[in-house]
């Protein structure tokens, strides 16, 4: 099926699935918002430690804020790559761009892990309660958009994503750099102010 | 003939753009990092961070998510509710640690 085809406009000549994606994203602004002000509703109420300053760290949090910017540079290339047709270069941005949502998800992976080690595991206190479903969240939503990603690569790869499917991968960039400004957020508040 | 909607949408940005917003993020997060762990910026390390962070939340969405290109009605489907969430954020701030509470400002009118 062609993007022609498979296009229908709003009365307002928007594209309906973008114009739906948009007000998605926007219910998941609402969605991050509640989770980042319990974050910080409760921030400093802890009675017991491990206390945030005593866990966080920040370097190994810096590379893998500096990864998911990268991943965002990346995701912008694949679109200019479908939009002009060049499904070569579409691939191999589309593949970093995954890889690099998968280096996060690792760093995740192995900061929760220090984490519990050093006792801080999600019952301990308000700190670790409010930081693991709000990281974690997060970390959700990494997950789908890697696997969103490698779903077209997949498709790049079998020749079923071409320049007619631009829009499709436009609207799981917005999904991709949502995740980003997200975690921009999230690096800021969580992070850096403690 | 191009429909009333997309006359509004602009071309995407150029590589180049993309490649010099993607500069500007990185500097703006180096910079984040030295001024937390630069002594003299503590006093004002709240402000400054929330600064830099709206840069950089502001640059994804204007260029990369073509907020700054595409139809006004997407910047409002996306304004909209970021504004609303900002706004609950504030409230429930000042509730539990300003002055504001529910029986109104400083405690006043109990």
């Amino acid at each position: 099926m062609t993007h022609a085809a498979a296009t229908h406009h709003t009365s307002m000549g928007l594209d309906s699935r973008k114009m739906a994606f948009w007000a998605f994203i926007g219910s998941e602004c609402l969605l991050f918002g509640s989770l980042i002000s319990t974050y910080l509703v409760y921030k400093g109420k802890s009675v017991v430690g491990p206390y945030p300053h005593e866990v966080l760290n920040i370097p190994f949090t810096s590379f893998s804020t500096f990864d998911l910017l990268m991943s965002s540079l990346m995701m912008v290339l694949a679109l200019a790559a479908v939009q002009r047709g060049d499904m070569k270069w579409a691939k191999i941005w589309l593949f970093a761009t995954a890889f690099l949502g998968l280096i996060f998800l690792a760093g995740q992976v192995y900061e929760f892990t220090s984490f519990v080690h050093e006792g801080l595991t999600l019952q301990t206190n308000l700190f670790a309660c409010t930081f693991y479903v709000l990281t974690g969240t997060h970390g959700a939503h990494v997950t789908v958009g890697v696997l969103w990603l490698l779903t077209l690569w997949v498709r790049a790869l079998q020749g079923k994503l071409g320049p007619a499917h631009a829009l499709t991968v436009e609207i799981s960039g917005l999904y991709w750099h949502f995740v980003d400004v997200v975690w921009i957020v999230i690096f800021t508040v969580v992070y850096l102010i403690q | 003939m191009t429909e009333p909607g997309q006359a509004r949408e602009r071309a995407h940005p150029n590589i180049g753009t993309y490649l010099r917003v993607a500069a500007v993020l990185v500097i703006l997060t180096v910079l984040e990092v030295g001024v937390f762990y630069v002594p003299a910026f503590h006093p004002m390390l709240v402000p400054v961070l929330l600064v830099l962070s709206a840069c950089k939340f502001a640059l994804v969405v204007l260029f990369y998510m073509h907020l700054k290109m595409d139809s006004p009605f997407f910047s409002f489907l996306f304004g909209a509710p970021l504004l609303l969430a900002t706004g609950v954020l504030v409230a429930l701030l000042l509730l539990f640690y300003g002055t504001l509470t529910l029986r109104g400002a400083g405690g006043a009118g109990g």
